[in-house]
């Protein structure tokens, strides 16, 4: 935090925020990886549920860690947020168009 | 010589392989010695210590940048040399087919991640506080981690070529080739975790930079008061960080491939060597606008001080930098057309590849425009950015030819997009940071590169340029593939080629004119005495050079664009010599060494994963945590200047 440290006003969370985050992120990657590991469901199913678990994962990490909903000043956060998660699904959806390779099953 | 050195000498140091490896082993010895014994003699490890390895202060940061920046262009650009004189005439045998793969692949992989990267570093963290009027970065500590990260990732991937053997499958490490099945040795992994340690530090100077510039501006200082450098540090930096996390993921899964079994990549056990390809592109072609934007911001700074106007299209300048930054997340796969995903995916990435030579068409004209009708002064800096315009035009309108997908098909992986690739990322990325380290060159050290020996540079340079890459698109088209070692003398490549060679010597010759020009000007280059050496029109210019550590002994309010120009017009300079009684203390971070020594601890973390000694490993990952912890509970990193040492250091500098 350096020089900034001297200008926030809220500095000082309680630190059961911060484990309440750790555990629920580390929870939600345990949860997709066991998924993942053991072939629980077919394809097109656990594609979703693990998109779904991926955003939570987002939520979770905006929410306990960066505080998204706090901040003084310019909303320059709320702008950077929107291009990355612009940024985030064009890349996902981009990238399963591309490598679903679709056009073979013409 | 025992069997056991003999063994060692083989399997890691390599010294069965020939002179090459000799030369280097010597080499690099002599270079250890010599630096060793001048720190030794001069008593200059306490000043090195100190002043260097612990510092939190932006210039200082940048200067270091520089230099690593330059000496990674003299070992990428002997790699290159030895390519070219490889390929001088046909049936060549001066390099074998293993070591020109090493070659390739670490002329490639240095000259983006360890070259460009550290040079456009080394300009945001010159110019970028000193433009917006702050003391220092948002985030000082985390910035020489930064540093320290891409120092330790660079030591890391050229030590292969001595001890274990360089990477061989190319800067972008495509597997199945660079998969355990077919690249057992422990080339791929220095490649990988060299990689990986100095992408954190990336990442860190984006999230670095951004703060800065949002955060930290002076008084006044409103978005679309900010002077275009730092308009294109805030669209690189916004890349950086939305574009390297697809980098680390693409090498982690490839180390996991590798050194733990996984099957992310093989087709045997379900996985996709594409998606590699798709990662890794991701990344890669933001990469290429994360290094030519910052060029941009040179060169808009540079056209209006030396043509003394005002930029043309100040907000069209913004707008198509952040049009550019938004589109190069939208064109990636133009990259592997020949992949085969489709015609309608082909269609969609070619328009958007096409769509990025609109907002960089209205750059070129925008520079165009300001130099019309401008009071032109040819120093070094506008030099090169006049040279860039119709290098970068050509390289842009080959650009388009490629993005055309159907006719990709032919110019795939031929010399064609290596000339093309080759004229943008030289005649705009190294043209743009010559000109921009020729720029600031006065502001770091105080004194001028000498203008003689600079056009010689300029001169062998350029028109070595296009000796050595013209020839290239005509072999490209005639079908020479890129990658290849040897041709046979009955193709028609045997006259090109030799020119293309030719060429690049001519190059070589020119950045040791710039080595001479440094160290010429060192002793005799013109000292700056006023800090403002061009007549510049941002802030920066109304500092001394070199800049006192604080920057600003009272921070400036700012009042309209090109501010510093805009005093001068108005006589009001004076406004930005504080009177003494106005000087308050002064808030700094202190140095650490921590940054240095949790650098350090990744080195030997990643050392021990290149050879899966993973005691090793774990030793260096758990020196990264003490590290951590450590500066977790440090509290006490700040202190105050008092107001007496700024007035003194003020009044030295005759400015009160």
């Amino acid at each position: 935090m350096e020089r900034g440290a001297q200008t926030t006003q809220h500095g000082h969370h309680s630190p059961t925020l911060y484990i309440v985050g750790y555990v629920l992120s580390l929870v939600l990657t345990a949860i997709s990886f066991v998924l993942a590991l053991t072939h629980a469901m077919s394809v097109g199913p656990m594609m979703w549920i693990l998109m779904i678990l991926a955003g939570l994962q987002i939520l979770v990490q905006l929410f306990f860690f960066m505080h998204v909903t706090e901040g003084d000043g310019p909303p320059y956060h709320s702008v950077t947020l929107l291009i990355g998660l612009i940024f985030t699904f064009a890349i996902c959806l981009m990238s399963i168009w591309i490598m679903t390779f679709h056009y073979q099953s013409y | 010589m025992p069997q056991w050195l003999h063994t060692f000498g083989d399997q890691y140091l390599m010294w069965n392989e020939g002179p090459l490896i000799w030369i280097s082993d010597v080499l690099i010895l002599l270079t250890g010695f010599g630096i060793v014994f001048v720190l030794t003699y001069f008593k200059k490890w306490g000043w090195l210590w100190r002043e260097w390895l612990t510092t939190v202060d932006h210039k200082k940061i940048g200067i270091m940048y520089l230099i690593a920046s330059l000496l990674m262009m003299f070992r990428g650009g002997v790699d290159a040399l030895l390519l070219r004189t490889q390929l001088a005439v046909p049936n060549n045998h001066f390099l074998d087919a293993e070591h020109y793969d090493q070659i390739f692949t670490t002329h490639g992989t240095i000259m983006i991640l360890f070259m460009a990267m550290p040079f456009i570093f080394a300009l945001f963290n010159i110019a970028v506080p000193l433009q917006i009027g702050a003391r220092d970065v948002a985030f000082p500590y985390l910035n020489a981690i930064s540093f320290w990260l891409f120092f330790f990732g660079a030591l890391l991937f050229n030590i292969s070529f001595v001890f274990g053997g360089s990477p061989d499958a190319g800067w972008v490490s495509y597997p199945p080739l660079a998969g355990p099945e077919f690249d057992k040795g422990p080339g791929e992994n220095f490649y990988l975790l060299a990689l990986q340690i100095s992408g954190i530090g990336s990442i860190g100077t984006g999230i670095n930079f951004l703060a800065t510039i949002l955060k930290m501006r002076a008084p006044g200082m409103t978005l679309m008061r900010m002077p275009l450098f730092t308009w294109s540090v805030v669209a690189t930096s916004l890349v950086i960080i939305f574009a390297f996390p697809a980098l680390t993921v693409a090498l982690a899964l490839l180390l996991l491939d590798r050194i733990v079994g996984t099957h992310f990549f093989t087709m045997t056990h379900g996985g996709d060597p594409m998606m590699y390809i798709n990662l890794f592109w991701i990344w890669g072609h933001p990469e290429v606008y994360i290094v030519i934007m910052p060029a941009f911001g040179v060169f808009s700074e540079v056209v209006a001080t030396f043509s003394r106007k005002r930029v043309f299209g100040y907000t069209s300048m913004v707008t198509s930098l952040l049009l550019i930054s938004v589109i190069s997340f939208f064109v990636w796969a133009h990259h592997f057309f020949t992949m085969g995903a489709g015609a309608d995916v082909n269609t969609f990435f070619a328009v958007a590849s096409m769509a990025v030579a609109i907002p960089t068409g209205v750059k070129i004209f925008n520079w165009l425009f300001t130099m019309f009708r401008g009071r032109i002064r040819l120093e070094l800096p506008m030099l090169w950015t006049i040279a860039f315009v119709p290098c970068f035009a050509i390289g842009g309108a080959t650009g388009v030819m490629l993005a055309a997908a159907p006719a990709d098909y032919q110019y795939h992986n031929s010399y064609f997009l290596i000339a093309h690739f080759h004229q943008v990322l030289i005649g705009g990325v190294v043209f743009g940071m010559l000109a921009g380290m020729y720029y600031w060159w006065p502001k770091m050290f105080g004194f001028k590169l000498d203008d003689r020996l600079g056009r010689c540079a300029f001169w062998f340079f350029n028109i070595g340029f296009y000796v050595c890459f013209m020839p290239q698109y005509a072999l490209g088209f005639m079908g020479m593939q890129r990658r290849m070692y040897v041709y046979p003398a009955n193709m028609g490549w045997n006259t090109l080629n030799l020119v293309s060679t030719i060429g690049a010597y001519l190059m070589g010759i020119g950045f040791l004119f710039i080595v001479a020009q440094i160290l010429y000007s060192i002793r005799y280059g013109e000292r700056d005495v006023t800090g403002d050496i061009w007549d510049g029109r941002t802030l920066e210019w109304s500092l001394p050079s070199p800049v006192p550590h604080y920057n600003f002994a009272v921070i400036p309010t700012i009042t309209s664009r090109d501010a510093w120009w805009e005093m001068k017009q108005t006589g009001q300079t004076q406004a930005l010599r504080p009177s003494a009684d106005e000087i308050a203390p002064i808030h700094m971070p202190k140095n650490s060494g921590r940054p240095f020594i949790l650098s350090a601890c990744f080195f030997v973390a990643g050392f021990g994963f290149v050879f899966e000694w993973f005691w090793l490993a774990a030793l260096g990952l758990l020196g990264v945590v003490i590290c951590l912890i450590l500066r977790a509970f440090e509290y006490d990193d700040e202190y105050h200047i008092p107001p007496h040492e700024v007035v003194e250091t003020e009044s030295a500098l005759g400015r009160l």
